[in-house]
């Protein structure tokens, strides 16, 4: 009786939080089931041949590939449903994961914040409802996820994706995404702010991505401390082993429950984690230009910049095994005809680079977004009612995130380059991966303007910029296998970026992307300028 | 001197208009009173004089500068509060209050610890922990403490408890003998009525009545209670007479300013043991201009 009371109208809410989420759970499943499909697709005509396949097994034996992307078949057991495993499992599992972690925030700790909730508990409805309704929306998606995509791998009528190794590999993407869901949930109990609790998700999630990729090359046993280790371990389309989803859904389920609890002991828009109590005058620093702009994005900054320097970090200790793989492995060298060891390295370490860059862009499109917010809160009413012009603002957002984004290329440059010449021999200098890291920031520089010309221009457009980031991870990562045209691969600004060191420095690309960016942000600033707020 | 002038402004979101061909001027020294029900387009107006919005039609002068042109410049001498103050869930209400001084230009450290005893907030919280009020309070604060000189305050005091309502009356006050500018947007017709010196009354986006109190009450009526030794026959048959109530001891009635002589002379026959009158509040005022309103609307929709 007590408990049914706790849980009373769950079912209203849940309808209430699918018309407030309905939108952004179709694009991300159709945007998750679709990426995975067109890449089989691509598999299918790709590794036609025994042969193909023998050699993708033998580059995924390389300890930089296991480091990314995890590490589970033996070469000799290699079919297409490994390759396709090896390739997208981990990283839909984080991309799953992230979905999870978005939706159960904003339908937790989100709708609390912004005093949504309070309005909910006042009608007849449970204590708990609310924390229930959001839980069962996830499992509802998903059960979705997995069942739409075991359909559409199933359809390919491939040997090996039969039924039970789409089940697996579905039900393991799923029961992950309902894992971090159970962190999430957990993580929105401990703090009272919406970012926090991202903060305390996602940080979770990257820390169980490095433990396993550093117990993957070096210790087995480190990586089943990691979720995201028991997810890289099904050995789906070859051996089939459940035991990870059980061990997933029983971590989610304690997670869960853990969460209802937590829900239950604290007070209604308090968080468990104290509050210290604050200053009664503001600092010098934070009177000056650039002092509430740093104030309110400290967190993300400093977060970002530790986590991209770890991550830099771990890819670069795995350099060492790297290195002997190449010169051990006598396949290897027949396989890769053109590679000297030297050159093998600073081939991936470019590519890594390429993707690390766009990776670290995030923090700094994700600031300049943050003035759209602020506008969409009532809060640069606080400025413009003031003796503070348009420019000034938007200028001092634009500066800090444009120091933010020099600020993470410069650590993964620095990153990858103390951990890497702990382990290799021929040491790489800094000045060149400093270099490499840096010619980067051009295209920044345009994903910069691109964001400052949304926000002030198109402002119900903002979130455009981040399909645009999508579609440039696209393009480094998965472009040339899915064949996107030249044309295609063309707008994306990372793209044009000469790979330093193996490539020349090529100035007048650095300097048209940089006049992109240029024009991009003045135009950017001048429609800001002239818009209504 | 008129401090703020708007010529013909009109301002449109698409294919709405929320404000048709406003025009209003406040002289230098007066509280000037800017009433109307919700989303008759007074926020709208008060974003326009703030150069948030960009007028589609008109001329918009503050100090004699444009609002939308020179709006930091003007901004030196404004101080605004919302009705909704939002703020930094993050920062405390000290931290806040410091920030809005300095981004004014100049600030008063003593009145601002002044006026954070008067108002008795704890600037040590954090934003997100105060309640509606208390945030009031921090935009009230900061634009007390700065020395500007004009004051635009729209529903100032949305929150507040009377105490405070109080002490934001006497800031006014205070204001106001030093020589300074308020333009007051309130549904609070009482304070209104007794801070403001002028008053415009907006509808639809429209200006409807403007003028002084006095000016606005001369066109209207004054509610009359009276007692007579005789029993009063045929008052309701007279003209400017309406909604004449018999009581227990007499009657009570509105009588138009225009017929007031002629009514006195008539119930002065009946012997007057007690007569009463009152003015009519802002808020008859208010009420009477929107039952016209509605009631000329429902009667051209009845033509149709």
């Amino acid at each position: 009786m007590m408990i049914a009371q706790l849980f009373k109208g769950t079912n209203r809410i849940i309808g209430l939080l699918f018309k407030q989420n309905g939108l952004k759970i179709s694009l991300w499943l159709f945007g998750l089931i679709g990426v995975s499909l067109a890449t089989v697709t691509a598999y299918t005509t790709i590794y036609t041949s025994e042969k193909e396949i023998f050699e993708f097994g033998l580059t995924m034996q390389n300890p930089a590939m296991v480091a990314m992307l995890g590490k589970a078949y033996q070469v000799e057991t290699f079919n297409l449903g490994a390759v396709f495993a090896s390739e997208m499992l981990l990283f839909s599992a984080i991309a799953v994961s992230v979905m999870n972690i978005l939706l159960v925030t904003s339908s937790t700790r989100m709708d609390e914040e912004e005093g949504r909730l309070e309005l909910i508990r006042a009608l007849p409805v449970g204590r708990l409802s609310y924390l229930l309704a959001g839980i069962i929306l996830m499992v509802i998606v998903n059960s979705v996820l997995f069942i739409f995509l075991s359909i559409g791998l199933g359809s390919f009528m491939h040997e090996s994706f039969n039924l039970e190794s789409v089940m697996l590999y579905s039900g393991v993407l799923a029961s992950t995404g309902l894992f971090f869901a159970g962190v999430a949930a957990v993580a929105a109990q401990l703090t009272a702010t919406t970012r926090g609790a991202l903060g305390i998700s996602f940080g979770g999630m990257i820390t169980a991505y490095t433990v396993r990729a550093v117990g993957d090359v070096s210790n087995e046993g480190l990586s089943l401390n990691s979720p995201l280790g028991w997810t890289v371990r099904t050995k789906v389309f070859v051996d089939n082993q459940w035991w990870p989803i059980i061990f997933l859904v029983c971590g989610a389920a304690t997670l869960l429950v853990s969460a209802f609890y937590l829900n239950h002991k604290r007070d209604i828009n308090a968080g468990l984690l104290p509050d210290k109590k604050g200053k009664r005058y503001a600092s010098h620093f934070l009177k000056s230009r650039f002092g509430l702009t740093w104030r309110l994005e400290k967190g993300t900054i400093l977060s970002w910049a530790i986590g991209i320097f770890l991550m830099s970090a771990a890819f670069g200790s795995i350099l060492g095994d790297l290195e002997a793989y190449f010169s051990d492995f006598e396949l290897v060298q027949k396989v890769l005809p053109d590679g000297s060891t030297a050159s093998m390295i600073e081939q991936f370490i470019t590519l890594l680079i390429g993707i690390m860059s766009v990776f670290a862009a995030i923090p700094t499109v994700s600031i300049l977004l943050k003035l759209k917010k602020e506008e969409r809160m009532g809060r640069t009413e606080n400025f413009y009612s003031r003796a503070v012009s348009r420019s000034e603002i938007m200028g001092s957002y634009y500066i800090v995130a444009f120091l933010t984004g020099i600020l993470t290329q410069i650590l993964i440059g620095i990153g990858l380059y103390v951990s890497a010449s702990q382990v290799i021999e021929k040491t790489i200098g800094l000045g060149s991966v400093l270099a490499s890291v840096l010619a980067y920031v051009p295209a920044i520089w345009v994903v910069i303007g691109l964001t400052t010309l949304l926000v002030g221009v198109f402002p119900k457009w903002a979130g455009f910029v981040w399909v645009y980031m999508f579609f440039a991870m696209l393009v480094i990562y998965l472009g040339s296998l899915l064949g996107f045209p030249e044309w295609l691969n063309r707008f994306s600004a990372f793209y044009h970026v000469p790979l330093l060191p193996n490539e020349e420095v090529n100035w007048l690309t650095l300097s048209l992307l940089s006049i992109v960016g240029t024009v991009l942000s003045v135009s950017g600033f001048l429609g800001y300028n002239k818009r209504d707020i | 001197m008129s401090l703020v002038e708007v010529k013909g402004l009109t301002k449109r979101f698409g294919k709405f208009t929320a404000v048709k061909n406003v025009n209003l001027s406040v002289n230098e020294g007066e509280i000037y009173g800017f009433i109307g029900p919700n989303g008759a387009g007074k926020s709208t107006t008060i974003r326009v004089l703030l150069g948030m919005l960009k007028p589609s039609e008109g001329q918009v002068t503050i100090f004699g500068k444009d609002a939308w042109k020179d709006a930091v410049a003007i901004h030196k001498r404004v101080a605004y509060v919302s009705g909704d103050a939002n703020l930094w869930p993050n920062l405390t209400g000290g931290e806040v209050i410091d920030l809005f001084l300095t981004m004014r230009g100049k600030g008063n450290e003593n009145r601002r610890d002044e006026l954070i005893q008067r108002f008795k907030l704890d600037p040590s919280k954090k934003c997100r922990t105060y309640s509606k009020g208390n945030r009031q309070k921090i935009a009230l604060i900061a634009a007390f403490a700065s020395e500007a000189d004009l004051y635009i305050l729209d529903e100032p005091t949305a929150g507040l408890d009377p105490l405070m309502e109080r002490i934001f009356q006497e800031c006014i006050l205070e204001v106001k003998q030093q020589g300074k500018t308020v333009l007051l947007s309130s549904h609070i017709l009482s304070e209104v009525e007794k801070l403001c010196d002028r008053v415009a009354i907006i509808r639809e986006g429209e200006i409807i009545e403007t003028g002084t109190l006095s000016q606005m009450r001369h066109l209207t009526r004054t509610k009359l209670t009276v007692e007579t030794r005789k029993a009063m026959v045929g008052l309701s048959e007279l003209k400017g007479v309406h909604d004449a109530i018999h009581t227990n001891d007499g009657w009570a009635f509105q009588v138009d300013s225009e017929e007031m002589e002629k009514v006195i002379e008539y119930i002065s026959q009946f012997g007057v043991l007690k007569l009463e009158s009152a003015p009519p509040t802002l808020e008859d005022l208010f009420i009477r201009h929107y039952k016209e309103d509605s009631e000329e609307q429902s009667s051209v929709t009845g033509g149709v």
